[in-house]
């Protein structure tokens, strides 16, 4: 018998009577020494922990900013001082797998829009990490919505905007958030990636051509760099080799079918990895993504059904997991309002839109991990992984569920209830 | 259930295609939680409509079900009301043009595509009646609109119309940065106002001069249609739709309504929660927007999920809208949840998406509640409304079914896909950001 004491960790005590006592274990654990600052435990009603079944009456056990346990609370045996912050529910913290989110400034001015950069066509060389504002507001408002972690950089909108990475969502500092400096780089396709004021690429067929030749580039300056080690640095085609070399993969952002297509066709040419982006047409050329092998960032849900996205769909993500086509969910890019959609949100409506919870779940924490790279240290409850976790009041889906806190490498953030 | 009820059942399909014919047979949705906004929620009742009407509604044991009617199975169901969208865009209408920053004697009327997919959207969405604005970009838009979604072709057929058989609707009116242009618009806060007043000065002199040529026409002024139109704001029988985001610029508004006493709805309202009570004891009505983060334009940085709750508190009638296709007409019942997560009584977020919207309209005797004599206008739902999993099953308008999931062409508007928005104008109301 134990009785876990209630420290104040921002959220407060808890209005509800605490759970009826477990009855005892059958082997007593080893006790959990509350020593250490660093130290608390999460305690759910539901952890789900994407390892497995969710555990009911569950704990995760924190220690300097890793996750050290995780069980039933009667398998942690916690100490009756030992701090710890409850919820309904528990989740392994949400992973946003595309968003501009601290490029694309709240504002929404001039000055504080650095996701895209419209000097020049193709600028690989542009770094996520110099661009990045942790303190943007809406870092924070995704973090209220249990997003620890946000694939974020530079836009769609040019052939080649720029390089993409991995954030925490703490808002300190990028070298302090970071989690990938460069996970992706950003290609636009199609009527998004046409160049302005008549500059090139001004056709789908010769943004191909463009995108082609600067991959041909990248292998020739592969090629005169082995050869002649002294040859000049091009910081734009360092990361093209990157590419080249399978490290890297293209974001590629494309709605149309056939611009999906186009994508496919140049990846098998020169043998890189590329991520679909947005795809609001990927229903019709299914079994072609299949045999891509490609990973597909499905537009959100609530995304507006103009322009290019005039035959996009709710079901999109139900329509890709019916493919068995991998998949993880996003907020992507807004040009106006919401500045920044709620990756938690779009899930919901996807769910509501046929897409099992489960799977939505999945998408956000270990497949958007998996697809991101960072599936050692995030996307599951396990132990040795990093404390980042998600509280809710209830279904996390539900509209009116509430977001009650978030847990990122150990550092608790509460508040008011979103 | 008698054979010849199953009957009847099994022939509702062909039933309904029969049009005016059809709304003239009873029908009884029976077994559904009925929740009327005006009354207490019916656990397992039955709606009885009739020639476009609500005819009753209450428990299964309390409504007597003629012989004659057509009986739907509604157990498991959810009926609310039809649902009041008091600010939306849909239909590809335009309004004013770039010329001048006000013209109010433009109609959204005559911008209007009836066979616009986002009308069809709008219904699977639930939506039965709804204000179409015209603008953005101007201190005065034009004429907006109130139409009922009807299946139908032409726009008189959408219009609601004024007892006297003029198109109901309002005039829309802006603040803030969504009007500052270069001249003739005005480039600051002060100088809106000033245009503004100027212009509502000129329609008080056009009235007097109307009221004082009474019986002698040769003393009337010339005739004008802007003017006109502004004579019927003043008079209070055209209510101003007036979008404003910033706290200041909802008092501007207010310091307006009280100078020339036009009714008036605050639309937006973004930084409503900094001023809730000078609204409330303006008694001025608010039409929230529900965004799913602050910002995307400096007007919205404090935008909250929170003003709905906030506004209501403090006693002001909160309605909220789409904004379509801000937000998108299918998901507005979603709005009201939100309102509803941030702490909005949910009695209360449902009347904000259908009688106080009504209300908002002049529309209050017609539709809102599911009150006998209203028109026929509600939405079956498969749950809850504010649950994530709920979908809109059927919407009906004046007793007939314009929206039906189980319709494949009906289900494309509601998911979208390959063809839904042929078509389509998307009216991104406000949306000035160079180069996106």
């Amino acid at each position: 018998m134990f009785a876990i004491a209630c420290v104040v960790l921002s959220l407060g005590c808890p209005q509800e009577p605490a759970p009826a006592p477990a009855p005892a274990p059958v082997a007593a654990p080893a006790p959990v020494a509350a020593a250490a600052s660093k130290s608390f435990a999460v305690l759910g009603e539901t952890v789900v922990t994407m390892v497995g079944a969710p555990i009911v009456n569950g704990a995760v056990l924190v220690r300097d900013g890793k996750i050290e346990r995780v069980g039933t609370a009667v398998e942690l045996a916690l100490p009756a001082d030992f701090p710890v912050v409850r919820a309904k529910v528990v989740t392994p913290g949400l992973i946003d797998a595309h968003a501009t989110v601290g490029l694309s400034g709240l504002l929404n001015v001039p000055h504080d829009q650095d996701q895209l950069e419209k000097s020049a066509p193709m600028q690989p060389e542009l770094r996520a990490l110099d661009a990045f504002n942790p303190r943007d507001d809406l870092v924070a408002w995704l973090r209220g919505f249990g997003i620890t972690t946000v694939h974020t950089g530079h836009g769609p909108g040019a052939l080649i905007s720029g390089q993409t990475m991995v954030v925490k969502t703490h808002g300190r500092t990028v070298e302090a958030d970071v989690v990938v400096p460069l996970a992706m780089v950003a290609v636009t396709l199609g009527d998004g990636g046409r160049g302005r004021d008549g500059k090139a690429p001004g056709t789908r067929a010769k943004s191909i051509a463009m995108l082609r030749e600067h991959l041909q580039k990248g292998r020739d300056y592969v090629a005169k760099r082995q050869k002649e080690p002294t040859t000049a640095i091009d910081l734009g085609l360092e990361v093209t080799a990157k590419v080249l070399a399978g490290e890297v993969p293209l974001l590629v952002t494309a709605h149309r079918a056939h611009d999906l297509l186009a994508a496919v066709r140049v990846a098998k040419e020169f043998g890189i990895r590329i991520v679909l982006d947005g795809a609001a047409e990927a229903y019709l050329v299914l079994p072609e993504i299949v045999a891509a092998q490609t990973w597909v960032l499905p537009h959100p849900a609530m995304a507006r059904t103009g322009g290019e996205l005039q035959n996009g769909t709710m079901e999109l993500a139900k329509l890709l997991l019916d493919a068995k086509v991998p998949f993880a969910l996003q907020s992507g890019y807004e040009g106006y309002v919401p500045k920044t959609r709620v990756v938690l949100w779009e899930a919901g409506v996807a769910v509501g839109h046929g897409l099992p919870a489960d799977a939505a779940l999945r998408a956000l924490t270990i497949d958007a991990a998996r697809l991101l790279g960072v599936d050692k240290r995030l996307g599951t409850l396990e132990v040795g992984k990093d404390a980042d976790l998600a509280l809710f009041d209830g279904d996390p889906f539900e509209f009116t569920t509430h977001c009650v806190g978030a847990v990122i490498d150990g550092v608790h953030y509460g508040g008011a209830p979103r | 259930m008698s054979a010849r009820r199953l009957l009847r059942i099994w022939t509702l399909g062909v039933l309904l295609v029969g049009g005016a014919l059809a709304q003239d047979i009873p029908h009884a949705f029976v077994g559904a939680r009925i929740e009327p906004v005006d009354g207490a929620v019916i656990e397992r009742g039955t709606l009885l409509v009739r020639g476009g009407r609500i005819v009753a509604l209450g428990p299964v044991a309390d409504v007597k079900v003629p012989d004659d009617a057509v009986i739907i199975d509604a157990a498991g169901r959810v009926i609310v009301p039809g649902l009041v969208c008091s600010h939306s865009h849909i239909g590809s209408v335009a309004g004013a043009d770039g010329s001048s920053p006000i013209q109010p004697e433009v109609r959204a009327l005559d911008g209007i595509n009836p066979l616009d997919p986002g009308i069809q959207k709008a219904q699977a969405g639930g939506i039965t009646s709804v204000n179409v604005m015209p603008g953005s970009g101007h201190l005065l838009s034009g004429q907006t609109i109130y139409l009922k979604l009807r299946d139908v072709r032409t726009v008189e057929e959408l219009a609601i119309k004024n007892p006297d058989g003029s198109f109901a609707g309002g005039i829309k009116m802006a603040n803030g940065t969504n009007p500052m242009k270069e001249p003739p618009f005005a480039g600051t806060r002060g100088k809106a106002a000033a245009l503004m007043r100027a212009q509502l000065h000129r329609a008080r002199d056009y009235q007097k001069k109307l009221a004082d040529a009474v019986g002698d026409a040769s003393k009337a002024p010339e005739r004008s249609l802007g003017l006109e139109a502004l004579v019927e704001v003043l008079e209070g029988k055209r209510v101003v739709h007036h979008h404003t985001h910033r706290q200041d610029d909802i008092l501007t508004v207010l310091r307006l309504q009280q100078e020339f006493g036009f009714r008036c709805v605050l639309h937006h309202v973004s930084e409503g929660w900094l001023v809730a009570e000078q609204i409330a004891a303006a008694k001025v009505p608010c039409s929230v927007i529900v965004i799913d983060s602050p910002g995307g334009k400096v007007e919205a940085a404090h935008l909250s999920l929170t003003t709905g709750a906030v506004l209501d508190r403090a006693g002001v009638l909160v309605g909220f809208h789409t904004d379509d296709g801000i937000t998108d007409s299918r998901l507005f019942l979603r709005s009201a949840a939100l309102a509803v997560r941030a702490g909005m009584n949910r009695d209360k977020a449902l009347q904000a998406v259908t009688i106080a919207n009504a209300r908002m309209l002049d529309l209050q005797d017609r539709v809102g509640t599911l009150t006998p004599g209203k028109d026929a206008d509600f939405v079956v739902l498969s749950g809850d409304p504010f649950s994530v999993y709920t979908r809109v099953l059927q919407t009906w308008v004046e007793g007939k079914k314009v929206f039906d999931f189980a319709d494949a062409k009906d289900r494309l508007m509601a998911m979208g896909g390959y063809g839904a928005s042929d078509g389509q104008v998307m009216s991104m109301c406000c949306y000035t950001q160079e180069g996106q």
